[in-house]
């Protein structure tokens, strides 16, 4: 099987800080994969890299095997191919939902205003917003902001999704709705990796758990595995504290 | 429940006649406040023992008739000017924030040049920028040379463009980078990023203060008839000299205010629309 995501020897320090250190982590077509780990073990950091909005201090990150990493290319190509979804949801206060979503077809694909409409409306249709199609940002609660974040990012037909804490910000009743959203997606066969806090999530939604520690992934695996019988001693003191009942 | 099916519970309707009698009584209050210190105003003024001499000098109808026309005339000058420079120092110094905000070590000497503008301008008095530009500049006798009009309108536009420039940069500093990388991630150019994602926010948030500006503007076009064009100000001045009166000042400076308020008034108006939108009410 092709890999869609590939990082070696993934190196990023920040300041006197070692995030990363020599990170490697492979992900197949279609496959969903979960990132789990203290604060500051490098999870969003990781994600950040692989769309290219952090330079790195070392090692190379292929797409579809493609160097992405290689200075000479354009980020701005590479991005198109990437979807990310923020915690802070960063939907574009100005702009209504409708216009949210259309801004990258209309702007960066040069697709027609009204052929971008039709796609972001049958978009919303599917997650059950269509009528808020006209309303802005700041009338919608946070798990309806955050599924159009997500669809925003799906308009690009991406090739891989990066899901960073994106129910981490919400009220526990308001998870629900992401999380059957991205368990469509899964579905639906779209390659993910996604950094949470919520080892439910990671349970129900991933193919593979990696739980990074010291900026590299110390332990990876079927979630039953690593969730219930985990191996290394940092990973068990990990799931001991989150769950300490 | 109780209250819902059957209209407002009793403490409810309490409340509602409590709030009304308050609201009655606060009206009343700031009625007769506003009487009494309105009362006392008149009387000190028209009770100062110099009150007849200076409503003779400053607040004679006859002579504000006759200077009405001449500082009319002037007033003209001076919304053309306002309207000119205003567009012109709102541009360049929209372009200067652009500029300073550009990154990577080939655009250094931009960035450069666009910082020490806003240093100089924004340092430089404004009617030492009239007098080089209006009798130094015609001096070189070049060919072509713009009338003084055209040269003291530019003074204004290069100083106010620096202050407009730090509005500007103030406003696209304030909106946060999760934005750009919003934007960014979504395949946008970093142009692309700044066009339709932080300058309309950024632009949002500054309209007061660049109203602020535009209203001082207002006040500093008049400045240009150090170099001989006569504006409302200039106009008084003259008609003053002729009747040895001051009330032709206080004609323009009502004017002045007149003019002052639709400005104002626009720029609440998107503010608040702008905001309301958002909000979605």
């Amino acid at each position: 099987m092709s890999a869609v995501l590939a990082c070696t020897g993934v190196r990023k320090v920040f300041g006197s800080t070692v995030v990363l250190d020599g990170l490697d982590l492979t992900v197949a077509e279609h496959e969903v994969v979960a990132l789990i780990g203290a604060s500051g073990s490098g999870k969003s950091t990781l994600l950040r890299c692989v769309n290219l909005l952090e330079d790195l201090d070392d090692g190379m990150i292929h797409l579809d095997g493609e160097h992405i990493t290689d200075p000479r290319i354009n980020p701005d190509l590479v991005r198109r191919k990437i979807g990310i979804v923020f915690q802070a949801y960063n939907l574009f206060p100005h702009l209504s939902v409708l216009d949210n979503i259309t801004l990258a077809p209309v702007r960066v694909h040069k697709r027609s205003r009204s052929d971008a409409r039709q796609q972001a409306l049958s978009l919303l249709k599917r997650i059950g917003l269509e009528e808020k199609a006209d309303a802005y940002p700041d009338r919608l609660s946070g798990g309806q902001q955050q599924r159009v974040a997500i669809v925003r990012a799906l308009v690009n037909s991406p090739r891989l999704l990066l899901l960073d804490e994106v129910t981490s910000a919400l009220d526990p009743e308001l998870v629900g709705e992401v999380l059957d959203l991205i368990r469509d997606l899964k579905r639906d066969g779209m390659t993910m990796v996604l950094a949470t806090h919520e080892m439910t999530f990671a349970r129900h939604v991933a193919d593979r758990v990696c739980f990074l520690d010291a900026g590299r992934i110390l332990e990876q695996g079927p979630p039953e595995q690593v969730l219930d019988n985990p191996v290394e001693a940092r990973t068990q003191q990990f799931l001991r504290r989150l769950a300490p009942a | 429940m109780t209250g819902l099916a059957d209209g407002p519970t009793q403490a409810q309707l309490d409340r509602i006649a409590w709030r009304r009698r308050q609201t009655v009584r606060s009206i009343l209050v700031a009625a007769l406040s506003t009487a009494v210190v309105g009362a006392l105003l008149v009387v000190a003024i028209t009770g100062a023992p110099g009150w007849d001499r200076v409503r003779q000098s400053f607040l004679d109808p006859s002579i504000a008739a006759d200077a009405l026309p001449d500082v009319l005339r002037g007033l003209w000058l001076n919304i053309r000017l306002l309207v000119f420079c205003a567009i012109g120092s709102l541009g360049l110094g929209l372009v200067i924030a652009l500029l300073r905000t550009l990154r990577g070590p080939v655009f250094f000497p931009v960035r450069a040049l666009a910082v020490s503008y806003t240093y100089t301008f924004r340092g430089l008095p404004l009617i030492i920028v009239i007098y080089v530009l209006t009798l130094g500049v015609p001096g070189l006798r070049l060919q072509g040379m713009p009338s003084v009009l055209v040269l003291g309108g530019a003074a204004l536009v290069l100083t106010y463009s620096g202050y407009i420039a730090e509005v500007f940069r103030a406003g696209i500093e304030s909106v946060h980078p999760s934005q750009i990388a919003a934007a960014r991630s979504l395949g946008l150019t970093y142009r692309q990023a700044m066009r339709h994602v932080v300058l309309p926010q950024a632009v949002r948030r500054v309209a007061p203060p660049l109203l602020n500006d535009t209203v001082a503007l207002q006040k500093d076009v008049g400045l240009v008839s150090l170099a001989g064009p006569i504006d409302a100000v200039r106009a008084a001045q003259i008609s003053t000299a002729e009747h040895f009166n001051y009330t032709p000042y206080i004609v323009a400076g009502v004017l002045f205010v007149l003019l002052a308020i639709p400005l104002i008034a626009v720029t609440d108006w998107v503010t608040v629309r702008a905001a309301r939108r958002q909000a979605g009410r």
